[in-house]
C-alpha cells in the first residue's frame, strides 16, 4: 500500500497532531459538508419531523380534555392493554429463547451450526404479511400445527395466543443477535475457575455467566418490545381483531381512520408514539451501556 | 474435544446434544415450518396452477408490477440519502450530530402504521397541505407517490446504519490524501470512499428492498388498498386472503418468501466479504502499526 509512506504524501493527514485537533482539521478540509448536510436535513426534515410534529400538533389541538376523551375511551384502553400485555409476552419469551438459541451458536460445536445461523434472520428478510398469513393457517383446526394442538385446546390462530406467538417470530432475531456476540466476548478463565473451585455447572451459570450477559438480555428485550409493538402486518392475519379482546393499538388506528375518527386515530398514535420514543431512549442507554462494558 | 483450553467449563455432551436440540426445535419451529408451509401450500395445486394464480389475475399482475415499481424508487433514494448522512456524520463533527444519528433511529421504533397515519395528516385530504394539493390536482395519498413516501420512511435507517460504523473505522486519511493530492469532491468518493464502503452499502441496499418489497403496515394506511390500482404484493396477500383465495394469497405470498431467501442468500455472502475486508483493513493497520 502507498500509504506505508503517507508523511511524504499527505502532511495534511499525518496522524501526530491529537485526534482532537485531527478531526476538527478534518471537517475543514473534506468536501462535501454542505452538500451532505443539505441532503441529510431535507429528508430527515421532510420524512421524520415533520410528519411526526403534525401527528402531535395535531393531537395536541384538541386540548387537554379533548385528547384524554379520544385516546383514552374502553375500546382504547383495552387495545393498549392487549398490545403491551402480548408485546411484553412475546419479548420475554423472544429473550429467552433468544438467549438459548445465542448460546448453542456460540458455544457447541454441531453439523449445520451455520445454517441453524442463517436461518435465524429469515423472519427479517419474510415480508410481516407472508408471516401473518402463514401462521395463522398453520394453528387453524385443520393447520399442520392446529390439527394436533386445537383438540387439545390450544387455540393459536384468531386469539391471544396467535398474536404473541406472531410477535415472537418478528422479534427472534434480534434477541439473538444482541445476545450472540457478548456470548462470544465472554471471558471462560472466570467460567473454569469457578469450575475449579467447585461450583457446579448451574451455579456457574448463575453467578459467572449470567451477570455478564444480563444487560445483553435486557437490551434484546427492550428490541424485541419496540418491534412488537408497532407491528401490524403479521397480527392483522392472526388476531381476529375483536375489539377489547385482541384488537391491538395500531389495528384500532387503522379501523378509526377508515371511519373517517380522525381524532381518535390521531390520539392512539400519539400515545403509541410516545410509548415507541420512549423504548427508544431506553434502548439507546441500555447499548451505550453494552458498548462502555465490552471495552 | 480437541479445543487446546481446559473444557472444563464445557457441559457434557448430554447437556450440550439437548442445548442443541431445543435450539433447533425452537428454530424449527417458529421460523423453519412456518416457512416450508408457504411454499408447500403454494404449490399443492402444482406449478400450473401456482402460475395461474400469479399471472391471470390482472389485479395480481398489476401489484407485482406496483411493488416493482416503488421499492426500487424507495431504494435509490435511501441510498442517495444513506450515503449523504454516512458522509455528514462519520467525516464531520458539529452541534446536534449525535441527535442526528437518534433520529435516524426513529423509523425503526415507530409504528409503521403511526408513521402511515403521519402522512395521511399531511398530504390526505383532510390533511395539511390537502386543499393545496387538490388544487394543484395532485394525488398523493391512495396513490403512487404516498406508497413510495411510506416504504421510504420505514426502510430509511436502513442503509445509513450499515455505512457509519464501516467508514468510521476506516477514518479519512485516505480521503485526505486524495484531497490534498487535488481530487475534487466527486472524484474523492467515487475513486476513495465508495471503492471502500461498496460492501457495507450493498448489504444496506439488499437490506432495504426486502423491507420495500415485503412492507405492509405504512403502506396499507396511505393506499386506501384499492385493488389493481395501489395495491402492492403484501397487500394483495392480504386481499386475497379476505375473499377465501387463500391459494392465490399463498402463490403471491410464495414469491415474497422466495425474494426473502434470496435476500438472505445474498446477504450471507455480502457480510463474508465485508469481515475479509475487515480483517484485511485489521492487518494493514497493525503493519502500519509497525512501521510508524
Amino acid at each position: 500500500m502507498p500509504a506505508a509512506h503517507p508523511d511524504t504524501l499527505v502532511p495534511v493527514a499525518r496522524p501526530t497532531a491529537a485526534p482532537a485537533t485531527r478531526r476538527r482539521r478534518t471537517a475543514a478540509v473534506l468536501p462535501g459538508f454542505g452538500t451532505s448536510a443539505a441532503i441529510t436535513s431535507l429528508v430527515v426534515t421532510a420524512l421524520v419531523i415533520v410528519p411526526l410534529a403534525v401527528l402531535v400538533v395535531r393531537a395536541a389541538s384538541l386540548g387537554p380534555h379533548g385528547f384524554v376523551a379520544a385516546a383514552w375511551t374502553p375500546r382504547a384502553r383495552a387495545a393498549y392493554g392487549v398490545s403491551l400485555g402480548a408485546s411484553v409476552l412475546a419479548a420475554s419469551t423472544s429473550a429467552a429463547l433468544g438467549l438459548l438459541v445465542a448460546w448453542v451458536l456460540v458455544r457447541v460445536d454441531f453439523p449445520g451450526r451455520r445454517l441453524l445461523d442463517a436461518l435465524v434472520d429469515v423472519p427479517l428478510a419474510l415480508p410481516t404479511a407472508v408471516a401473518g398469513l402463514v401462521y395463522s393457517t398453520l394453528y387453524v383446526e385443520k393447520g399442520w400445527l392446529g390439527q394436533w394442538l386445537v383438540p387439545l385446546g390450544v387455540k393459536g390462530a384468531y386469539s391471544y395466543l396467535g398474536i404473541v406467538l406472531v410477535l415472537v417470530f418478528v422479534s427472534l432475531p434480534f434477541a439473538v443477535r444482541v445476545v450472540q456476540p457478548v456470548i462470544e466476548s465472554l471471558d471462560r478463565d472466570a467460567e473454569e475457575a469457578a469450575r475449579i473451585l467447585g461450583a457446579s455447572r448451574m451455579q456457574t451459570f448463575l453467578r459467572v455467566v449470567l451477570p455478564g450477559i444480563l444487560p445483553a438480555v435486557v437490551t434484546g428485550f427492550a428490541l424485541s418490545l419496540a418491534r412488537a409493538l408497532g407491528e401490524y402486518g403479521s397480527v392483522v392475519f392472526i388476531s381476529g381483531n375483536m375489539p377489547f379482546k385482541t384488537e391491538i393499538a395500531p389495528v384500532l388506528i387503522v379501523s378509526r381512520l377508515e371511519e373517517f375518527a380522525y381524532a381518535e386515530a390521531t390520539t392512539i398514535a400519539v400515545v403509541l408514539l410516545g410509548l415507541s420514543l420512549t423504548l427508544l431512549v431506553v434502548v439507546n442507554a441500555l447499548q451505550q451501556r453494552l458498548a462502555r462494558n465490552a471495552q | 474435544m480437541t479445543s487446546p483450553r481446559a473444557p472444563v467449563t464445557h457441559a457434557s455432551p448430554v447437556v450440550n446434544a439437548a442445548l442443541v436440540a431445543a435450539a433447533a426445535a425452537i428454530v424449527g419451529l417458529v421460523i423453519v415450518v412456518p416457512l416450508a408451509s408457504v411454499f408447500a401450500e403454494a404449490f399443492t395445486g402444482g406449478a400450473s396452477a401456482w402460475w395461474v394464480a400469479l399471472t391471470h389475475d390482472a389485479d395480481t399482475r398489476h401489484a407485482i408490477w406496483l411493488s416493482l415499481t416503488v421499492a426500487p424508487v424507495a431504494v435509490v433514494i435511501n441510498t442517495v440519502f444513506g450515503i449523504a448522512a454516512a458522509w455528514l456524520v462519520a467525516r464531520f463533527r458539529f452541534p446536534g450530530r449525535s441527535l442526528l444519528i437518534s433520529l435516524f433511529d426513529v423509523p425503526f421504533s415507530v409504528s409503521p402504521v403511526v408513521a402511515g397515519l403521519a402522512l395521511v395528516l399531511i398530504f390526505g385530504r383532510q390533511g395539511l397541505l390537502g386543499p393545496t394539493l387538490a388544487w394543484l390536482d395532485w394525488k398523493i395519498i391512495f396513490a403512487w407517490p404516498g406508497l413510495v413516501l411510506a416504504t421510504t420512511f420505514v426502510t430509511l435507517p436502513l442503509v445509513v446504519r450499515e455505512l457509519i460504523p464501516v467508514m468510521e473505522a476506516i477514518g479519512p486519511d485516505e480521503e485526505l490524501a486524495a484531497v490534498s493530492l487535488g481530487a475534487s469532491g466527486w472524484q474523492v468518493f467515487t475513486r476513495v470512499t465508495l471503492p471502500t464502503i461498496r460492501w457495507a452499502l450493498l448489504h444496506g441496499i439488499v437490506l432495504a428492498n426486502a423491507r420495500a418489497m415485503g412492507e405492509f403496515g405504512a403502506v396499507y394506511v396511505v393506499s386506501g388498498h384499492i385493488a389493481g390500482v395501489t395495491d402492492t404484493m403484501p397487500l394483495r396477500v392480504e386481499k386475497l386472503f379476505q375473499e377465501y383465495r387463500t391459494p392465490a394469497s399463498m402463490a403471491v405470498a410464495s414469491v415474497l418468501a422466495g425474494l426473502a431467501l434470496v435476500t438472505l442468500v445474498a446477504k450471507f455472502a455480502i457480510e463474508r466479504r465485508l469481515e475479509s475486508e475487515a480483517r484485511d483493513l485489521a492487518t494493514a493497520r497493525a503493519q502500519d502499526a509497525g512501521h510508524p
